[in-house]
């Protein structure tokens, strides 16, 4: 990808959507540029429209079901196949992030990897999370009486535009058998969309992440509004515009949460719901 | 050969009503400027008068309520804390019969589930979080979790001291102070739960409960000097007080409508279903949230199913709240017989078949027979609509699955009831339902160690058990990143 003398022609990507386990271009036809710190023309990544997202939607809710009920043994194996092949492309990422962003080719490497375990890490918490979430409750009468924690469905995300927070915001939301629609700003789009290329030759079911590229300002208010999406994850977003964000998401009551950097199981709590289930207890 | 029951009244004269109440603010009762009456909906008798309070009396009871946090409560030791809710406890559970007569005539529910019900679970609410005080370490939500500091808790007059109890209760055991507004026309059982506080020596300022109607709530949401927000109520104020905190910092609990669905499979047995039907939708005259309002039942047993509930809602007793051997009481308010009067009559005119037994309903008071609609579809309003009332619409089903897609099919995600002997099936059903709460071959059963709260537009988080206690404390959640 970077600008090499040589007799030959590189062969540049066309940076798409990622939809349904495919790559759209924008219904739309809008794109925007994205440069290399000096200058240089990198890509034109889609600039998804409010249709794209219905149609993400549309995906995530659609594949809801099966992700959902698919077990945590298989989720935390898919998981952890993302994290296979991601180490396997880590050149092109440690490439893409050092060519688009500010860091380093040597903080680049530190990331990657990071991003790696990430997945590594949340794979294993698919089926732990009962454990530390659920409990059988003692009720006054004769009834056995428990608590588990279940995906709420359609979550959003909005990223941030580190590599590693756009990990950690996906991976969250996952894990635990919602599917996502992530909203990708700026420059994060080159990485983003080859990290659905990883994700694409993962065994993840077609529409469990969906990935669009473009403006936050334009795509999280619709996001915020649409009526199927059941939680928000805002972390990429300025605080001062959560307020605009949860107003509107309140019409259908979202889940709306933000985070700082880091792991922690507490983000892949708040995009479960937990479910009480009574069963009286007799001969 | 039929038996008459000759009237059972529980008598009155264990409570003393006071012409006028004020608020309860910083340990002491203050009078209030304006006043509006609280009536016996049974009778429409004025009981007494309620302080109407203004957004300058919510400002005096957050101003205590900070104090006390701050000088007081925040400086306690949770076993310390604690043993104050096991004193309200004890002294609830010594004046229960006080509390249940006094719900009874305010709200207009059966003695009989006062009694038995609401003030025996107000207790039990008490004594299970006067527990958790000093053991918040071992809740799971990391080492010494901190209170947020004043509670603003609004709440509903369905379960009138219950829902005070299901929200002071974790409130003051995690460390909060609490300025609680309780429902426009009940308010006696929590102004004389402020005697309880007084009579536990409870330091003043740490529970405030100031009367009032929509207004006095929206100034306690308003409130810059409040941290969190409970709210039980409508989706229709839940969604209103989202949007009030939607640019603060507050936090909130909203615990809002339903309309649970009641599965009936056809491996059911029978006469039990139709207790729990009954159960489902009749309790406390249909104003429950989590009621199961929607009864889809197989086809195959639909009919043996109408014909024996119809029997048995025959023999619901509806009367005089006070008498020991009525089952269904007054509904609350002329307000909200109108409304249910209006969606039934919609659903009439949207071609559902309404049946009620016969009943003698007074000529005073608010008064609804036990009502079921038959050939009700999902497009009906009465079948997406909450109406909070003694008013079940009854749907049919022929596969697992379709059954499980009417139940999702609502905006509501609060509760839903399986009727079937076959585990694995039930298993299988609350698998797939979208609901906070399931009741497997039971339904409408609370505990305070169960948590409760829904999903989708039913509201947000969970009171009651472990989980309810996040409501309360701050987690570490949410770091409000950048």
């Amino acid at each position: 990808m970077a600008t090499k003398k040589s007799t030959r022609l590189d062969v540049k990507k066309t940076y798409k959507l990622y939809i349904n386990g495919a790559f759209p271009r924008s219904e739309s036809g809008r794109v925007f540029e994205v440069t290399a710190k000096n200058g240089d023309f990198i890509a034109n990544p889609a600039l998804a429209s409010r249709k794209d997202l219905r149609d993400a939607v549309t995906a995530a809710r659609t594949a809801q079901s099966g992700w959902s009920k698919a077990t945590a043994y298989n989720r935390g194996q898919i998981l952890y196949r993302i994290a296979e092949m991601l180490e396997g492309r880590a050149d092109q990422f440690e490439a893409e992030i050092a060519l688009t962003s500010q860091v380093t080719p040597a903080k680049a490497k530190v990331l990657v990897a990071e991003a790696i375990d990430r997945w590594v890490w949340y794979a294993g918490w698919s089926d732990k999370l009962q454990a530390v979430s659920g409990a059988t409750n003692p009720v006054s009468g004769p009834f056995f009486n428990f608590s588990i924690s279940e995906p709420q469905g359609v979550v959003a995300i909005a990223s941030s535009d580190s590599f590693i927070e756009f990990i950690d915001g996906i991976a969250a939301a996952v894990v635990s058998g919602n599917t996502s629609v992530v909203l990708v700003p700026g420059v994060l789009a080159v990485p983003a969309m080859s990290f659905a290329e990883v994700l694409a030759t993962s065994d993840l079911p077609a529409g469990v992440i969906n990935i669009l590229t473009g403006s936050l300002d334009e795509l999280a208010p619709w996001a915020a509004s649409h009526m199927d999406i059941d939680g928000f994850d805002i972390s990429g977003i300025q605080k001062k515009k959560h307020g605009a964000l949860k107003e509107a998401g309140a019409e259908n009551l979202k889940r709306i949460h933000a985070f700082g950097s880091g792991k922690t199981p507490t983000r892949i709590l708040a995009f479960m719901e937990s479910k009480t289930v009574w069963h009286s207890v007799g001969v | 050969m039929t038996f008459e029951y000759a009237p059972a009244p529980e008598s009155r004269s264990i409570v003393s009503i006071k012409a006028k109440y004020g608020h309860f603010i910083d340990g002491s009762f203050v009078p209030g400027k304006k006043h509006f009456p609280t009536i016996n909906p049974a009778t429409e008798e004025i009981l007494s008068h309620i302080a109407l309070g203004s957004a300058s009396d919510v400002d005096k009871a957050v101003m205590a309520a900070q104090k006390a946090y701050t000088k007081t409560w925040s400086k306690l030791s949770g076993k310390e804390r604690g043993k104050y809710l096991y004193r309200i406890a004890r002294i609830l559970q010594e004046r229960a019969r006080e509390f249940a007569v006094l719900e009874t005539l305010d709200n207009g529910k059966p003695i009989r589930e006062t009694r038995d019900i609401d003030i025996p679970l107000v207790a039990a609410h008490f004594f299970y979080h006067a527990g958790w005080a000093d053991k918040l370490d071992y809740a799971g939500l990391g080492h010494s979790p901190k209170a947020y500091g004043v509670a603003g808790q609004i709440i509903p007059w369905n379960f009138p001291l219950l829902m005070l109890a299901w929200k002071v209760a974790p409130a003051l055991a995690t460390g909060n102070t609490v300025v609680l507004k309780p429902a426009e026309t009940t308010s006696l059982t929590a102004l004389l739960f402020a005697e309880v506080c007084q009579q536990a020596e409870l330091p003043d300022g740490v529970v405030n409960i100031v009367t009032g109607d929509g207004s006095t709530g929206s100034a306690i949401v308003n409130h810059s000097g409040i941290h969190k927000i409970a709210f039980t109520g409508s989706t229709e104020v839940g969604k209103k007080i989202a949007r009030a905190i939607a640019s603060t910092d507050k936090k909130a609990t909203l615990e809002l409508g339903g309309k649970g669905a009641n599965i009936v499979f056809d491996d059911a047995p029978i006469d039990e279903t139709v207790e729990g039907i009954v159960n489902g939708i009749f309790f406390n005259q249909g104003h429950v949230c989590c009621a199961g309002s929607r009864l889809i039942v197989q086809e195959s047993v639909v009919d043996e199913v109408i014909e024996k509930l119809k029997v048995r809602m025959a023999k619901i007793r509806v009367g005089d709240p006070l008498d020991k051997n009525t089952d269904l009481g007054a509904i609350n308010s002329k307000e909200q017989l109108v409304k249910i009067k209006e969606l039934s009559a919609i659903g009439d005119a949207e071609g559902a078949e309404r049946w009620s037994p016969q009943c003698n309903l007074s000529e005073k008071g608010f008064w609804f027979a036990p009502t079921i609609f038959t050939g009700v579809t999902q497009a009906h309003r009465i079948a997406q609509e909450e109406i909070f009332g003694p008013v079940l619409s009854i749907l049919t089903f022929r596969t697992p699955q379709e059954a499980i897609d009417k139940a999702n099919n609502t905006p509501f995600g609060l509760s839903a009831g399986i009727w079937s002997e076959k585990g694995s099936r039930i298993f299988w059903a609350s698998q797939h339902l979208k609901a906070g709460v399931i009741w497997a071959n039971t339904f409408n059963k609370f505990d305070p160690a169960s948590p409760f709260g829904g999903y989708k537009e039913s509201g947000w988080g969970r009171e009651g058990g472990k989980h309810g206690l996040a409501a309360y404390l701050k987690t570490g959640k949410e770091t409000g990143a950048k």
